[in-house]
């Protein structure tokens, strides 16, 4: 089962996000509470946490590009590093 | 705090953020930086209007930071605010947060008898046409870092380096308003009076 890893609301008529940095790579082991991901909106920077821990297996949204809150950014396949 | 190199500051910022996240209290750093020129996340080449090499050999060094926005500079006479609050505190919204720091500088401005207001689409708070405080923030689990710099006795020159925030408009600063240098230590204690008054916050 692959989990999405998903924009989360970030305010009030704040609809979407740009992507800045990705923190951790197809393929690598992330913790829970780890930024995975940067995105950025109006004048703030914010680190979207792995929210499971698992391996990432895709990332959706590339940097610079745009996604809306709600959006699925990457997969990540819930588990341990072996 | 005085004058406050910004590698020291970032340090005590990420220690400040990690007592934050564990409910340490909301702790706010005013300070001054010695010129140095700083990357937000959206930082765009086109934005220096001098080579990186020639800021450098001005020894002002250039970071990149990960905070929201474009190319910025901070030099002596700008006040510096690191709020690094819990935003699950204040609801849990990037605009609503970005909007009270920029109350907390028309607020202060006020006092001094200037009128600066927001406008929307373009965060930071102006005079007229012209930009007299920047905000660029980061927040991880919703505690905030980064902040607002308010020009008090900042030179402007140095913003001719760079173009603050990839805009064209120019700068100002409280002693180009008023015409006079600015008591820093009285823009401090007012500044600290606005954030305890728009954040409802207890001062220790």
């Amino acid at each position: 089962m692959l989990n999405r890893l998903i924009l989360p609301e970030l305010g009030e008529g704040i609809t979407k996000a740009t992507i800045a940095v990705w923190h951790a790579q197809p393929g690598e082991y992330v913790q829970e509470s780890d930024s995975v991901v940067e995105v950025v909106t109006d004048k703030a920077t914010f680190h979207v946490p792995a929210g499971v821990s698992g391996r990432i297996k895709e990332i959706l949204v590339r940097e610079g590009e745009e996604a809306p809150v709600g959006g699925a950014l990457a997969l990540i396949e819930p588990g341990v590093k072996p | 705090m005085g004058l406050m190199d910004y590698g020291k500051a970032w340090e005590w910022q990420k220690k400040t953020v990690s007592s934050v996240m564990n409910g340490g209290p909301a702790t706010l750093l005013l300070c001054e930086h010695p010129p140095v020129v700083t990357l937000g996340r959206m930082a765009k080449k086109e934005n220096f209007l001098i080579s990186p090499d020639q800021i450098r050999s001005q020894g002002i060094r250039i970071v990149a930071v990960d905070r929201g926005g474009d190319v910025t500079v901070h030099a002596p006479g700008q006040i510096i605010s690191y709020p690094i609050f819990n935003l699950s505190d204040f609801g849990r919204d990037l605009r609503i947060f970005l909007d009270q720091l920029e109350h907390v500088a028309i607020d202060l401005l006020q006092d001094f008898g200037i009128v600066a207001r927001s406008v929307e689409d373009e965060r930071g708070v102006w005079v007229g046409q012209e930009k007299i405080a920047s905000i660029g923030i980061g927040v991880k689990k919703w505690v905030s870092f980064h902040g607002m710099a308010i020009n008090g006795n900042t030179d402007l020159k140095y913003f001719t380096m760079i173009k603050p925030c990839g805009l064209d408009r120019p700068m100002t600063s409280l002693k180009k308003l008023l015409g006079k240098e600015i008591d820093r230590d009285q823009i401090k204690q007012r500044l600290i009076q606005k954030y305890a008054l728009n954040f409802n916050l207890e001062l220790l």
